[in-house]
């Protein structure tokens, strides 16, 4: 009895403990010296474990919650405040026994599963790409910096930065021998007092001169000021270096109270389209845009973008007939092998069974790599050494490259079904065979009536996840084939062998610009579609359970 | 066991946290708190961040020592595959947490621009200095965006043990290699997915640029691929190809072209500097020459400049333009610069440091008439469609060369105009 309760209260020091009214176990637990009443019975050891755990937890969040308040990141930072209040009273209360297991689960769940899905849900409303890059402050920046432009033949000036009386940035520049020093507010004025040492102004009277330190410190201060002539058309000086000044003539202004860009030589003005961009009337556009939503634009450009539509119907039965078919022959290849391998009368079945399933422990993109290679039409090993030298087009004709997809898949994923089906058939009960052995059933009848259905009951759902595994096996398609051959003439570059997920990857990030937004909308897309395929086949694997 | 859970957890969920909040702020308090520590003995202040592939990366260090010690600043160089600078900038430069400075190829400029990511940079009286070529190349939309270090372009390679003078067109030369006994007469890779930018000179031999210059030189967006010049083109390859006399194959990726040239299976290849170095570990004597014209007109290569680009989100824009002027523009750093990679200086007179070898010598020559990269951001579409329409026409797919280029055509001015 005592022995039983000790155990017990091992097993309960998590936290999660009782009051123990075992007086002889409370006694010889205070012999081994922890302590004798039931709360001192919790600070035991194990307590100070968590205690030091959890005290470093919230010393790492507060150190999250302080950096995010320090760079302005409030999502973080509230993110970051709710999981620690959290997991303080999860993991200090004595009620929330089911929670001190699931509150790590759920954390990672919202962390890498909904909040992954949520912010891609957010970037497929947007128009986020190439031009579209940044907030729209940054693209004024951009577009103004990028028409700030050197006046032609202009002559370059020995620069120095100075500051004011109060702490006003200027320069001091020499024009012709003589010094002229500015400031933001006050054009360039002859200084006829200053020095110069060396072909630079060493001392302005009423100024002082930046050291290399100081001016480092102003950078940002120093690169936006513009030190005008009095002739205001005449351009403004400015340094990027803050040893040379240079005259520069701004084309572009923004009027901060109406949102616009107008253009100074030719009086265009661009307003705010709403679609992201500066526009002018004649519908240019200045270079750089910025992130704005778009609605469900990404969503339609999918089925109205007659080059997207067009080469879109074909990838996707050829996604359906790659999932399937990878699925169905590595299941029976690896079935056949598991039955082959589990019949006692077959000799060392431990070392082939560990020899089968070696390509299953080999990098996947290494394989498709290798495999690319071996296929190569004419220096492949297959073609070249197996072959005599044919020259066989296995990835370049797109019905042998699709062949080959599902072959790769095949050396690749039958191991995996091998070791599943193995465990399975090791399950069923030898009992069943016996009664259909005493039937009278041949192995045909029994493999169909007894083998196979007490084994889609366990294999079912590891299918489904393997077809849905399989529908977005991107790095097969990239490494082996890259999606070719190319439809010939196709508008936008997409292959013979390309599936969905390669079709997003290749019309967001290969064919010109990048378009984070549409291929956002397309995996979510594709998200929908395997989660509801999945669902129907979860769905339907119930029924299988009624054999029993 | 269910600790270990909840540590992993945490600890994991804390770190997950911290590299968010980490990446994506605005890094401006930052830079003013480090600026404030160091106010007091005026002398030093700011980190200078560079973003360079690990070539550039060693190539740099000896400078960079310098520039520390000179301005008691600390500059950190950040390797990246050469690859992942371009997308990891675009995406990493909006919060504040990037480079200032990135070691780049100039025909990112227009996507870089586009995206108001890169400063305009003056180079003010060090320009003329620049060979011109590079300069332009880093020029979008009339003002300069980087600083060049290393000009490339491709170049015919000889093989000096299998012909001896080679001739004047690419009919000729192709004979000549047939008749040499060697198992290609001439080498150019392209692999399954086509190579426009190696198969260039032979394009521009026919008259037939991917896109029109204005007055100036500078492309305009306007294809002028199509015409007679480019079906042309089109007929030539597929006559050369598979189909017809089999000089062209699709199979030839760059690492086969590069083993059998090696291996001394070409009396000539169609190549860039970059793939010198093993053909005379190899011990092969080579000559480079200027590309002979298959068309009539001259076989104008594609010239590659690399240079520098300044984030226009940097904090410390004065210093990185203090580094990049007046560091990286010197002829100690292009010629370092061009013991790591082969490639030509850009600076006139580092590049003339290096001309005593024949070899640069021949690449410049060829580079003469070459013109430098489109650097409009529709570029990646038009590199796709015209690789695999030659590759198409090459291995024989394509069995009316004049309708699939014309295809091609509409293919491309159709991306062009989507973006």
């Amino acid at each position: 009895m005592a022995r039983m309760n000790g155990r017990d209260a091992a097993d309960r020091t998590s936290g999660a403990a009782r009051p123990d009214p075992d007086e002889a176990a409370a006694a010889e637990r205070a012999a081994v010296g922890r302590g004798t009443t039931s709360h001192a019975r919790e600070m035991g050891r194990f307590f100070l474990v968590k205690l030091v755990i959890l005290a470093l937890i919230n010393a790492l969040g507060l150190f999250v919650v302080f950096s995010a308040w320090q760079v302005g990141h409030w999502g973080v930072l509230a993110a970051m405040v709710v999981i620690l209040v959290v997991a303080n009273w999860v993991y200090f209360s004595r009620r929330m026994i089911a929670g001190k297991y699931l509150f790590p689960g759920l954390v990672f769940l919202l962390v890498f599963q909904l909040f992954t899905i949520a912010f891609t849900a957010y970037i497929s409303f947007t128009n986020y790409g190439t031009g579209h890059n940044a907030s729209r402050e940054d693209a004024v920046a951009a577009n103004l910096a990028q028409n700030e432009n050197r006046v032609p033949d202009s002559p370059s000036y020995p620069l120095t930065v100075v500051s004011g009386p109060d702490g006003e940035l200027g320069f001091a520049i020499i024009d012709d021998g003589a010094v002229l020093v500015g400031t933001a507010e006050q054009a360039f004025a002859d200084a006829p007092d200053a020095s110069i040492t060396d072909g630079d102004v060493t001392e302005v009277p009423g100024y002082d001169v930046l050291t290399f330190g100081e001016v480092l410190e102003q950078q940002n201060e120093i690169t936006s000021l513009r030190v005008g002539f009095d002739d205001v058309d005449e351009g403004s000086i400015r340094t990027q270096d803050g040893s040379t000044g240079y005259l520069h003539r701004s084309v572009l202004t923004y009027d901060e109270a109406t949102g616009t860009i107008t253009d100074t030589d030719t009086g265009v003005v661009y307003t705010d389209n709403g679609e992201g961009s500066f526009q002018a009337e004649d519908g240019s556009t200045l270079l750089v845009g910025w992130r704005v939503g778009v609605g469900f634009e990404n969503f339609t450009k999918m089925f109205t973008d007659s080059r997207l539509s067009g080469p879109f119907l074909s990838v996707l039965v050829w996604t359906f007939a790659f999932a399937f078919l990878s699925v169905a022959t590595t299941f029976f290849l690896g079935l056949f092998f598991a039955i082959a391998f589990n019949h006692p009368a077959v000799r060392g079945r431990r070392v082939i069974r560990s020899l089968l399933i070696l390509p299953y422990a080999f990098p996947g993109i290494l394989a498709g790599l290798v495999w690319a290679g071996l296929l190569n039409r004419r220096f492949g090993f297959i073609n070249q050494v197996l072959l005599g030298g044919a020259e066989i087009p296995w990835l370049t004709d797109p019905w042998l490259a699709k062949l080959s997809i599902i072959g790769v898949n095949l050396w690749l994923g039958f191991p995996y079904m091998f070791i599943i089906t193995t465990g399975a058939l090791q399950a069923i009960s030898s009992d069943v065979y016996e009664a259909a052995k005493i039937d009278g059933a041949r192995a045909g009848r029994v493999f169909r009536s007894i083998t196979l259905p007490l084994l889609m009951i366990s294999v079912a759902p590891l299918l489904i996840a393997s077809f849905a595994f399989n529908f977005n096996n991107f790095n097969l398609i990239y490494f082996v084939t890259e999606g070719g051959p190319n439809f010939p003439g196709s508008p936008i570059a997409v292959g013979a062998t390309d599936i969905l997920i390669s079709l997003v990857y290749s019309v967001a990030f290969e064919s010109g610009t990048q378009q984070f937004g549409l291929a956002s909308a397309m995996a979510i897309m594709i998200f929908i579609m395997v989660g509801l395929i999945s669902w129907l086949g979860f769905r339907q694997t119930r029924k299988l359970e009624e054999v029993l | 066991m269910r600790r270990s859970i909840v540590i992993t957890a945490a600890v994991g969920l804390t770190m997950a946290l911290a590299a968010c909040g980490g990446g994506t702020g605005s890094g401006e308090e930052e830079t003013t708190a480090g600026a404030e520590e160091t106010t007091e003995d005026g002398g030093s202040a700011g980190t200078l961040t560079i973003w360079a592939d690990e070539f550039r990366a060693a190539a740099l260090t000896d400078i960079v020592a310098q520039f520390e010690q000179d301005k008691g600043v600390t500059v950190e160089i950040v390797e990246k595959n050469f690859d992942d600078i371009r997308p990891e900038f675009i995406t990493q430069a909006p919060t504040g947490e990037g480079p200032d400075i990135i070691v780049g190829a100039h025909d990112w400029s227009g996507e870089l621009v586009t995206n108001g990511l890169v400063s305009p940079v003056e180079l003010g009286d060090v320009a003329a200095e620049f060979a011109e070529v590079a300069v332009n190349a880093f020029t979008y939309e009339g003002q300069v965006y980087g600083v060049p270090y290393g000009i490339e372009n491709v170049a015919l390679v000889r093989n000096n043990a299998l012909a001896s003078d080679t001739p004047a067109t690419f009919d000729e030369l192709i004979a000549q290699g047939q008749a040499s006994g060697a198992e290609y007469p001439v080498l150019i890779q392209m692999g399954e997915e086509g190579d426009a930018f190696h198969m260039y000179p032979l394009q521009t031999s026919f008259g037939a640029p991917v896109f029109a210059t204005d007055d100036t030189g500078s492309y305009i967006p306007e294809l002028a691929l199509g015409g007679d010049g480019g079906t042309a083109f089109a007929e030539y390859l597929a006559s050369i190809g598979q189909a017809g006399s089999g000089v062209l194959d699709t199979a030839i990726t760059s690492d086969i072209a590069r083993e059998a040239f090696a291996n001394g299976e070409s009396p000539y290849m169609i190549t860039g500097p970059w793939n010198i170095a093993p053909f005379t570990d190899a011990g092969l004597d080579v000559s480079v020459l200027p590309i002979p014209s298959a068309g009539g007109q001259p076989a104008a290569p594609f010239v590659g400049v690399q240079g520098f680009y300044i984030s226009s989100y940097s904090e410390n824009a004065i210093l990185a333009n203090e580094f990049l002027v007046n560091y990286a523009a010197t002829e100690d750093v292009q010629v370092a610069l061009y013991e790591t990679g082969d490639r030509i200086p850009a600076l006139t007179t580092a590049a003339e440091a290096v001309s005593d070898d024949p070899i640069v010598a021949g690449f410049v020559a060829a580079g003469e008439i070459g013109v430098p990269m489109p650097s409009l951001p529709q570029m990646n579409a038009v590199w796709e469609f015209w690789g695999v329409t030659e590759a198409n026409l090459v291995s024989g797919v394509a069995t009316d060369p004049a309708a699939a280029w014309a295809t091609m055509v509409e293919n491309i001015q159709g991306a062009v105009d989507a973006a």
